[in-house]
């Protein structure tokens, strides 16, 4: 019998992972950067490394199903004659109609409109579906201008400024020619079928001397009645919120790199901007360092999934937040039941994210009409509202736990983190110490 | 009850409308611009002493004429909706952005970007525009009595830019489908942007351009087309330099 060496277990790299060794031999093969839909995918810190403490001895809760737990936001208080009030503190990002079908900016009216929120164009310009089904309806302003006129301006209720969105901070936005349909096309007065690739910089403006002329000239415009969001993607919050704040923006939205985007370079999601939980609290500083905090109010969004996400951010002093990616599979993207035609794409339910393409199994992220046809706009629009209630069902659970009667009176003071990491960032101490990095010297 | 004097309401209707920005605030000019209706007899305004203010008659949607006495900061005209708006001065940047139609006529010199993203009307400026100049134009056309800055027509997407003068650096770059007509040279040309045959049909248009800004004694002939080159309409890795 002769003697073998003990094989030893064959090893991958962690460093030449699966995943990059398919990238890199999908660049080999194609000479192209990766494009695809969504934020960032690699694993970050986030609101799932935050617990919060309850009740106790000295913070004693409200009664879960008795006393009141007030969830409604007013934005825009600041300067606009006509500051919307939403119901709760949960609102619906920009999502373009081109990168989304009619029926899917229908539903996310028609939810929107039952939960008493808001809802948000994109780069594509104002449909009436989409004007018809929300009654709050912010109004993006964006590098490209696509369908930008002063009557959809006037007959919107909020206008947001958008510099920079999360997923792509200093890109601008991307829609490729097999989703520039007849009607797309014409809405962003370009010929069908081409690769329409957005300014990433607005054309008449640049820096925040000249954004506070811009604002004052929507301001006339409209005579005053819009709150104006500022949008950035979550770059330099401290700064960006404090420009925005000297600008005159009524409200600041700030969109962490979780936040998704309807068509980007893989490169660009993973490697550029800052997680959404290292946002909020430099955001929150500026605020307070101009004593505008709660003046003017402050929108988070990337990744937020839960009540628990929101409750969260508003304890670190964000005044609401707003989803996409989530508001999306609610409607029913990524849904198992389309597994079949995932597979036949290469992917699987849940990673799907090949939204540019067009052929959205779900019939969301397409312009085909048969694909489109399988968002039923009043069902998914229920699935939407069923859900944003939950949301706001667990935030007010959380709440009442914590002794509070509005979400808003959530604080920092409820909070700890589970890792170093999201202790420092979102300046609560480590759980079981008082040790918050970065704080007292050490 | 007084007796009605006809004849001096009439009168009145059809004087000037005079806003003097030194005694008013803006607020109140665009605000008496916006309350306008259709039908409305208060058809002529005449705004004095707007000393660089910004903002002058935004957004302004009814078919009347607006005379500016001076020069104007950013945005004068913006979003204008069938106004006819005269500056008798100089205009700072973005002047008629994002017009719809109407027109405006700068009898000075414009600053950057202007007639950014316009999706209809005339824009004329008499004297010379800066860098930018219909950057992102989407319908809107521009006539340039003298030259214009570098960058001008950037992604311009539809309409037409008539440059009597010279072009700066990088004319057109990345342009879809707007149509770009220079008398004078062109410092050099943007990614995808060519110069083109002048075929009957733009000698034609732009005549009628040239007629409508009121140029006299200039020929159509006199004049270069460029436009896109619709090679980076849809991406092409061999084209990466380009990008």
């Amino acid at each position: 019998m002769t003697y073998r060496n003990p094989p030893t277990t064959p090893r991958k790299s962690a460093t030449f992972d699966d995943y990059t060794l398919s990238e890199i031999r999908r660049a080999a093969a194609t000479g192209i950067y990766d494009i695809r839909g969504a934020g960032a995918k690699r694993k970050l810190p986030h609101f799932d490394d935050l617990l919060f403490l309850g009740a106790s001895i000295s913070r004693y809760p409200l009664e879960g199903y008795r006393e009141r737990c007030d969830t409604s936001v007013v934005l825009g208080s600041r300067h606009a004659k006509k500051p919307i009030e939403l119901k709760i503190p949960i609102t619906i990002a920009g999502m373009s109609f081109g990168s989304l079908s009619g029926p899917a900016k229908e539903a996310l009216g028609r939810g929107a409109t039952l939960s008493g929120t808001s809802t948000t164009t994109g780069d594509g310009g104002m449909t009436e579906e989409e004007r018809g089904h929300s009654q709050t309806l912010v109004y993006q302003y964006l590098p490209s201008r696509y369908g930008m006129n002063p009557r959809d301006l006037r007959r919107a209720d909020a206008i947001e400024i958008v510099v920079g969105q999360g997923a792509k901070p200093g890109g601008g936005g991307m829609l490729l020619g097999q989703k520039i349909s007849d009607r797309v096309a014409e809405m962003r007065t370009l010929p069908k079928g081409i690769d329409q690739r957005s300014a990433s910089r607005h054309p008449d403006w640049t820096g925040p001397d000249d954004l506070e002329i811009k604002i004052l000239e929507l301001r006339e415009i409209t005579d005053w009645e819009k709150p104006i969001y500022v949008k950035v993607g979550g770059a330099r919050p401290y700064y960006d919120t404090a420009l925005a704040v000297k600008s005159g923006a009524d409200v600041v939205v700030i969109d962490g790199m979780q936040g998704g985007t309807a068509a980007t370079q893989e490169v660009f999601i993973e490697n550029v901007g800052q997680p959404t939980l290292a946002c909020i609290r430099p955001a929150v500083q500026a605020l307070q360092d101009l004593g505008m905090h709660r003046k003017v109010q402050l929108i988070v969004s990337g990744g937020i999934r839960n009540g628990a996400d929101v409750a969260k951010a508003l304890a670190l002093g964000v005044d609401a937040v707003s989803i996409g990616t989530a508001a999306l599979v609610a409607l029913g993207d990524n849904d198992p039941r389309w597994e079949a035609d995932y597979n036949e794409l290469g992917t699987t339910a849940g990673a799907y994210d090949d939204w540019h393409e067009g052929r959205d199994p779900a019939g969301i992220t397409t312009q085909d009409p048969e694909l489109m046809k399988r968002v039923d706009p009043i069902a998914a629009g229920r699935r939407l509202a069923n859900y944003l209630k939950v949301m706001t069902l667990e935030a007010q659970t959380i709440a009442r736990a914590c002794g509070k009667n509005s979400l808003h009176n959530l604080e920092p003071e409820d909070l700890v983190a589970l890792t170093i990491e999201a202790a420092a960032m979102a300046g609560v101490p480590l759980a079981g110490t008082n040790w918050i990095p970065g704080k007292n010297g050490f | 009850m007084p007796a009605i004097n006809v004849s001096k309401a009439l009168d009145q209707s059809h004087a000037s409308r005079v806003f003097d920005l030194s005694e008013m605030p803006l607020r109140e000019l665009n605000q008496a611009l916006h309350n306008l209706t259709p039908g409305s007899n208060e058809t002529a305004w005449e705004v004095l002493h707007p000393k660089g203010s910004h903002s002058v008659a935004v957004g302004v949607d009814q078919p009347i004429t607006i005379d500016v006495r001076g020069s104007v900061g950013y945005y004068c005209g913006g979003m204008n909706d069938g106004s006819s708006i005269t500056v008798h001065g100089s205009a700072g940047p973005g002047v008629g952005e994002n017009m719809m139609s109407g027109s405006i006529t700068v009898k000075g010199d414009a600053s950057q970007y202007a007639g950014a993203t316009g999706k209809g009307g005339l824009l004329v400026i008499e004297g010379n525009a800066s860098s930018r100049c219909g950057i992102s134009m989407k319908g809107i056309d521009i006539v340039v009595q003298g030259n214009i800055g570098h960058m001008s027509a950037f992604m311009a997407q539809s309409g037409n830019l008539v440059v009597l003068g010279d072009a700066g650096d990088a004319l057109g770059d990345s342009i879809y489908e707007a149509r770009l007509f220079v008398r004078g040279k062109v410092e050099s040309l943007g990614a995808d942007c060519i110069a083109k045959e002048m075929r009957p049909e733009h000698l034609e248009l732009l005549q009628g351009l040239l007629d409508r800004a009121g140029v006299t004694g200039v020929k159509a002939a006199e004049f270069k087309r460029y436009g896109s080159a619709r090679t980076l309409y849809n991406f092409n890795i061999d084209n990466a330099d380009a990008y």
